[in-house]
């Protein structure tokens, strides 16, 4: 035996999975699987957050206005519309990808990235409308919940956008070859996680009855 | 050793250094080797070693609580010093020191255990380790900044809340802990991917050493339950910085969701800390009894269940909140039945000593010291269960003693057992044996006659966290007792320092050479040689049962009596076995980012603390999660070894994709490099 390689990092690189079926133990790949771990993991931090919620949605001492009595319905029902769409944008942006259509994908991979950011704009004039309207976070429990939960919901979002403008930079410099079209499938399985965790939050905070 | 490793580069494989500000550094030894290790042997001791420095710090505090309370009417703190002291003893040991060590032992362990080369993240890995370091540092930075954290480790809102603690105490305890769970998730996402997917071939589930099983089960327990505190502590971030009201009782908030959310993750977080110290034992009982582990399915599966019924008994701790008869009955039925799992546990550890031949090493004295302490931890943890008895002893010195017994008499008897079993392992010597058991002597008399009287000053009515109290109590005598014990304690943890000096200059003196199995013990760790080479196996491992090592060594004959098998010292010699001449293995190189992302989030941590007294200082919450943007970018395009060599052009950067099982197929064939490559032809990259 001449100089042998021995392979040692599996997958502490930029996500190179060099194949579409890695030799795992379980042949899923290590960045895959670490993915869903750590989205179980949100699952409980988005758990934590909407008890609380749940707990505290109607307590406003007499007098202080509370989320409920301030929800447009139809516009935040436009916004989250946008933001389902944009789970059928990252679909597309990985079918292109998987084709070999590099550029096509990255223009789905932007159009995801400005949905995402529609909807945390749209968030943002929420919060300034609810602001002038005299909910601020101090005004009670109810009001600091609302903007504890939808303000961490859209902290993912944006964390989302700013993933998939990096991949956008990325194929533009060519950094992402084709084998490692997974990258975009796991911020994909990302994506998908947080456009879930806003169905059962626009449930839960705008959609339920107190 | 180390010669061989030298990477065998030549200036003709150093290609022009690409833009990149920071390329990986080379380094194998020296200071810098250790800051940049991604290696998770390093990464293990490099925690252990920190650890051990926050156990001295915790020591040096419960010796000041105990000097303190040593008679009535101590004056050697006040009030607010003894809330500083006990909130940080709390704190330090459950968060910089216990889940730690487990960490040091889940870290070095599991990839040995089963036979992988790293876990599956190096660099996170070292960035879990750098992160916790940050955690403990930034904590014990509020020394000088205006005092320690003083709202207990449990931080009941809303005595922590502003109203009440005005100062920036509170605001050190709040970033630490998030610093240090952002560390534990991480790792936990690590670990649990290297579980998963790393293992070598042949190494089913059930054939998974029982320490790796218990880390497992409490990676997926830190996993779950750290997002949980997480979101408490960042809602009493959010009371104290911006005014919301989730624990303000005038606005409307409800301080029992405090406890509930701080319970929530703290009931799990108790197992989280004693599960590592029941694997540990797990692999020394059966390596010195010289039996298999009796009942390791059952045992796997009890492991499992405490980690599922975890979840179920958090309201204990709330027992006399007053939340009603429903949940109080449903929550005492669930902690009496928890007990169960942890019973079996015990039967079955003394199952496997039953009959066995044993060997009274410190590791194993150390182990049948958990089993015993344990079970009257767990034998006063039932007497809480029983919710009207609770209410006799909740917040009494009665609970000191109990969890004393659990997380002293169980998680640190387990982990100074792990120690004292691996250090050959981890540093290639082997620590006196009779230092070893003085120590475990002085540990044990020590540990019942500090804890021991808390038991008897709890029924006499003593509450816990007061910071003296008068003459004429009836608890002059016992604190006295519990104190003198605290010292012995001391002594013996000096003993154990003592013991370390002394075996490395007699090692070194005599220049004794420790075997790779110098227990004859059971799993993959001892197949190799010791201190483990860096890179673990030379082949991945091909396992067949359970204890794969040991069923190398020995069978049972036709009555059932182990026996040797003829080709024993063969296997052992096997074991031995480094690198040939020529052969080198390929290691990701070491980096600079995991360190540099860690210091980025302990800047945002300051601004966290300071926000509050001026808006302006959280422009270094920004500058941090700038900072660590741009650093993660870096990361993400940092290239596995550093110079390339002739294999590591971008397209073959993939070669490192490649599992040990992969890897060993290639061997197997006696291919070589290009092979490699062809294996992993990566399609065309298209720009």
């Amino acid at each position: 035996m001449t100089t042998t390689a021995v392979a040692v990092d599996h997958a502490d690189q930029h996500g190179h999975d060099a194949h579409a079926h890695p030799p795992t133990s379980t042949g899923v790949s290590n960045e895959k699987v670490a993915m869903w771990a750590f989205l179980g993991s949100e699952c409980l931090l988005f758990g934590a957050l909407i008890s609380t919620f749940f707990l505290y949605r109607d307590r406003a001492p007499l007098g202080t206005v509370k989320p409920h009595d301030l929800y447009d319905i139809p516009f935040t029902s436009g916004s989250s519309f946008i933001l389902l769409m944009s789970s059928l944008t990252m679909v597309l942006a990985l079918s292109a990808f998987r084709r070999g259509e590099h550029r096509r994908s990255s223009v789905w991979l932007a159009t995801t990235a400005i949905l995402g950011a529609i909807f945390l704009g749209g968030q943002i004039y929420e919060f300034s409308v609810f602001v002038r309207e005299g909910m601020t976070m101090k005004t009670n429990p109810a009001s600091s919940a609302f903007y504890v939960l939808t303000g961490f919901h859209g902290t993912h979002v944006a964390i989302g956008v700013l993933m998939l403008l990096a991949l956008v930079g990325m194929i533009a410099r060519g950094k992402l070859p084709q084998a490692k079209a997974e990258v975009i499938e796991i911020a994909g399985l990302y994506w998908h996680f947080v456009d879930v965790v806003w169905v059962v939050v626009f449930t839960v905070v705008y959609l339920l009855p107190l | 050793m180390t010669s061989v490793l030298e990477p065998t580069v030549t200036t003709a494989d150093i290609r022009p250094i690409d833009s990149r500000a920071l390329s990986r550094p080379q380094v194998n030894t020296g200071f810098w080797s250790w800051i940049t290790s991604v290696d998770h042997k390093r990464v293990g001791i490099m925690y252990g070693v920190t650890a051990m420095a926050f156990f001295v710090i915790g020591g040096l505090e419960a010796l000041l609580i105990r000097v303190q309370l040593a008679a009535p009417n101590g004056r050697i703190l006040d009030a607010n010093a003894y809330n500083q002291v006990f909130t940080m003893h709390g704190t330090t040991m459950v968060f910089l020191v216990v889940m730690p060590l487990g960490a040091a032992f889940m870290n070095y362990l599991i990839p040995l255990q089963i036979g992988a080369r790293d876990v599956a993240f190096p660099r996170l890995n070292a960035f879990s380790y750098w992160t916790f370091l940050v955690g403990g540092l930034f904590l014990y930075s509020s020394v000088f900044l205006g005092g320690m954290p003083n709202g207990g480790w449990f931080g009941y809102a809303p005595n922590t809340s502003i109203v009440y603690s005005p100062g920036h105490n509170i605001d050190f305890w709040i970033g630490g802990l998030l610093l240090t769970g952002i560390a534990s998730t991480v790792g936990a996402v690590n670990l649990i991917v290297t579980c998963i997917n790393l293992r070598a071939k042949g190494m089913t589930w059930f054939r998974m050493p029982i320490f790796t099983w218990m880390s497992l089960v409490t990676q997926f327990l830190l996993l779950f339950a750290l997002p949980v505190i997480t979101i408490a502590l960042f809602l009493l971030m959010f009371d104290r910085n911006f005014g919301a009201n989730f624990f303000n009782p005038a606005n409307g908030g409800d301080p029992v969701l405090w406890q509930h959310l701080f319970w929530l993750f703290g009931h799990p977080e108790v197992y989280i800390m004693i599960m590592p110290a029941f694997g540990i034992v797990s692999e020394v009982i059966p390596t010195f009894a010289r039996k298999p582990l009796f009942g390791y399915p059952v045992m796997v599966v009890s492991g499992i269940a405490i980690g599922f019924m975890g979840w179920g008994v958090w309201v204990h701790h709330m027992f006399s909140v007053g939340l009603g008869p429903v949940s109080l009955t449903a929550f005492s039925i669930s902690t009496m039945f928890i007990a169960v799992p942890t019973g079996v546990k015990i039967f079955n550890w003394v199952g496997t000593m039953w009959k066995g031949s044993l060997r009274y090493t410190s590791a194993m004295m150390f182990s049948i010291g958990l089993v015993a302490m344990f079970t009257i931890g767990g034998l006063s943890g039932v007497t809480h269960s029983v919710s009207p008895h609770d209410r006799q002893q909740t917040d009494t010195y009665y609970i000191v003693a109990h969890f004393h017994y659990v997380l002293f008499g169980g998680a640190l008897f387990g982990i100074f057992a792990g120690i004292y079993f691996w250090y050959p392992k981890v540093f290639g010597q082997i620590l006196d044996k009779r230092l070893g058991k003085i120590h475990f002597w002085m540990w044990f008399v020590g540990f019942n006659m500090t804890f021991a009287p808390m038991h008897i000053l709890g029924l006499q009515g003593m509450p816990r966290r007061i910071y003296t109290y008068p003459e004429g109590t009836g608890w002059e005598v016992w604190n006295a007792v519990a104190s003198v014990g605290s010292f012995v304690l001391a002594a013996a943890l000096l003993v154990f320092f003592y013991n370390i000096r002394k075996t490395d200059k007699k090692h070194k003196r005599e220049a004794i050479l420790v075997g790779g199995d110098p227990w004859d013990a059971r799993s993959l760790e001892w197949s190799i040689p010791s201190p483990t080479p860096e890179y673990n196996f030379i082949e991945s491992p091909e396992v067949h049962s359970v204890d794969d090592w040991w069923h190398k060594k020995y069978t049972e004959d036709s009555e059932g009596r182990m026996m040797k098998l003829p080709e024993y010292d063969e296997v052992l010699a096997s074991g031995n076995k480094g690198l040939e001449p020529g052969q080198t293995v390929h290691l990701p190189s070491p980096s600079y980012y995991p360190i540099i992302a860690s210091a980025c989030l302990m800047l945002a941590a300051y601004g966290l603390v300071y926000g509050r007294s001026s808006g302006a200082n959280y422009l270094l919450c920004v500058l941090g999660i700038g900072l660590l943007i741009a650093t993660v970018e870096a990361w993400g395009l940092e290239p596995s070894t550093e110079p390339h060599d002739s294999l590591d052009d971008p397209d073959a950067d993939l070669l490192f994709g490649l599992t040990p099982a992969e890897a060993d197929r290639v061997l197997a064939g006696g291919h070589d490099t290009p092979a490699l490559g062809a294996g992993a032809t990566p399609e065309e990259p298209t720009s």
